[in-house]
């Protein structure tokens, strides 16, 4: 019977050499007070950001006419979350993995009506408001075809929508219930009512800020902030921290990817950029099965450097 | 009650069974062989001293709620302690794995060490995203609106919804750490059964 | 006054500082952090490790 070959990236020898005494309980008492002074200097020093939550009311109040233009792209379609697809709709087919549609196969399972979510419910909630009501009334009651006329002509109009004096000003005529209906959302968001409005639609008690995230993330307010504090994909803002901070440097090829075509310009974007990184992560935990890559240790020698004193005193 | 009936209890074979695997002079051991001789093996127990810190901290936010820290100086000098920690902590573990790719450290049985400590990494991101989602300010609604989009690409993101602070605080402070907990124990466990991995062969070196 | 005790020495919230390589775009901090873990690395490779003479001993 032929001896088991012995490949020395995958076997190690058996150590037959001295042991030394070594006291494990102790280095683990040193190095958890080590870490722990380190951390306290580190936190005494430079502290840890904190930039306030955005709010729809801080929104509408500084950039009006972003709040009121996405407000609008909500009624009539043409947001990013009316568009996305699942798990919130079924407007799109969402991202491609080749013949792979993911999220459409598992379907919409937190679904979000943009024309309700961020409008129409938000402004039901509002009591008192018999204009308002008979305009939400005639909306209800409405077909599918002629809310859309009221929005298109609206939306047109839109183009040269204004504030004057708190109020928003928008010149349509045909545009039914939605003149009052975006009038009052506006008023709505000012006040901090639709903050409020948003999360409370599924119960008093919630931690789920899934409208709330969604309606700012569809306008450009809060994409503007993030800019400024390169925090955007194209700024490489995965691994970037607000102010001078350091963020998540384990994040750099992660990020990298989106520099990179086809991934920078790709409606299919991110999820290409998850399976290059599933390969790569699957690639790493098993580096002990990979021929060549396990081989890089023994190549270059740094261990040399590592056991310098075991292999002097073998000579 | 016979001594094969004690034998053949689950209590029994459990105890032996680790006993014969880990005995406390393994378990705990007092000398080690003498090619561990360099700065780059305190890395490990760095890592796990820092884990040791971003836990405690993380308990100490707990205490007061996830809005404390906003509002108070010492709530936000505990966060500032959670971060930094928990920086401490990926600065050790990625050093930890450069030194442990270098030396080979799989070799000789021990690919699971190496597996499980990749895996422990992967989940140690999981955490460090989620807590960052838990800071419920700029930063989190800013990574939140912007992580959904991968997420929601791998249709993962129907049943872990990164906008659900709830859900995400909960996966931060209770599933993700006992991730972490076990498969770092279960990872520091098979170093202490395999042992430490011997150097390379490199009998170039032995005079002839 | 005691609060005081907790605010940081030198918060870092002014705008970051970012620098610019062809697509690279990295923030001074991170740099600044990895350059560190690339140093530390080093030193934990050459530097001595104490307790040489007792190893030897022992061999």
């Amino acid at each position: 019977m032929t001896a088991k070959r012995f490949r020395p990236d995958v076997d190690a020898p058996e150590w037959k050499g001295g042991h030394t005494p070594y006291d494990i309980v102790k280095e683990g008492v040193i190095a958890l007070v080590v870490v722990a002074i380190l951390t306290v200097l580190l936190a005494v020093v430079f502290g840890s950001p904190d930039e306030p939550a955005l709010t729809v009311k801080g929104w509408s109040n500084s950039d009006p006419m972003d709040f009121a233009a996405t407000a609008l792209s909500e009624l009539n379609g043409t947001s990013g979350t009316a568009q996305y697809g699942a798990p919130y709709n079924n407007a799109s087919t969402g991202q491609q993995l080749g013949p792979l549609t993911l999220a459409k196969w598992v379907g919409d399972r937190i679904p979000v009506n943009a024309a309700n979510a961020f409008v129409v419910n938000p402004l039901r909630s509002l009591p008192e408001q018999p204009v308002l009501s008979a305009d939400l009334q005639q909306w209800s009651n409405a077909s599918a075809t002629t809310r859309a006329g009221w929005v298109n002509n609206y939306t047109h109009a839109a183009n040269h929508m204004k504030v004057v004096g708190g109020q928003l000003v928008v010149s349509a005529s045909n545009a039914g219930p939605v003149q009052v209906m975006m009038s009052d959302l506006f008023q709505m968001a000012r006040t901090g009512a639709l903050d409020q409005a948003l999360v409370t639609q599924k119960g008093f008690y919630t931690t789920d800020y899934t409208l709330p995230l969604l309606f700012l993330a569809d306008g450009a307010y809060m994409a503007n902030i993030a800019q400024k504090q390169h925090l955007t994909g194209d700024q490489w803002g995965m691994m970037n921290e607000t102010g001078n901070y350091p963020g998540q440097a384990w994040l750099w090829l992660y990020t990298f990817w989106y520099q990179v075509s086809p991934m920078n310009t790709s409606g299919n974007g991110d999820i290409l950029v998850w399976a290059i990184m599933m390969l790569l992560t699957l690639g790493l935990v098993l580096v002990p099965f990979i021929p060549g890559l396990r081989t890089i240790p023994r190549k270059t020698k740094v261990y040399r450097l590592i056991w310098r004193e075991h292999y002097r005193g073998l000579t | 009650m016979s001594t094969t009936e004690v034998d053949r209890q689950w209590t029994t074979r459990l105890r032996k069974r680790v006993t014969a695997k880990l005995p406390p002079e393994k378990l705990l051991p007092d000398t080690q062989p003498s090619y561990v001789s360099s700065w780059i093996y305190v890395f490990g127990v760095t890592t796990m001293a820092a884990l040791a810190v971003v836990i405690a901290t993380g308990c100490l936010l707990a205490l007061r709620g996830p809005q404390w820290w906003h509002g108070s100086s010492v709530g936000h000098f505990v966060n500032s302690l959670h971060l930094w920690s928990v920086e401490i902590f990926f600065f050790a573990m990625v050093i930890h794995l450069w030194g442990k790719y270098f030396m080979a450290a799989w070799r000789g049985g021990r690919a699971l060490t190496w597996m499980t400590g990749v895996v422990t990494f992967v989940t140690s991101i999981a955490a460090a995203f989620t807590g960052y989602l838990c800071q419920t300010n700029f930063d989190s609604q800013w990574i939140s609106t912007q992580a959904k989009d991968g997420i929601n690409a791998t249709g993962a993101g129907a049943f872990w919804n990164v906008l659900n602070m709830g859900q995400m605080l909960m996966w931060h402070i209770v599933l993700l750490p006992i991730a972490a907990v076990l498969l770092t124990a279960f990872h520091v466990l098979l170093v202490r059964v395999k042992g430490v991995v011997p150097p390379f062969d490199d009998t170039a070196t032995v005079a002839s | 006054m005691i609060l005081g005790w907790f605010a940081a020495i030198f918060p870092l919230n002014s705008l970051g500082h970012y620098i610019q390589w062809h697509i690279i775009q990295i923030s001074v901090a991170n740099l600044v952090v990895i350059v560190l873990m690339v140093v530390t690395f080093l030193v934990a490779l050459f530097a001595p490790f104490p307790g040489r003479k007792r190893r030897k001993e022992n061999r």
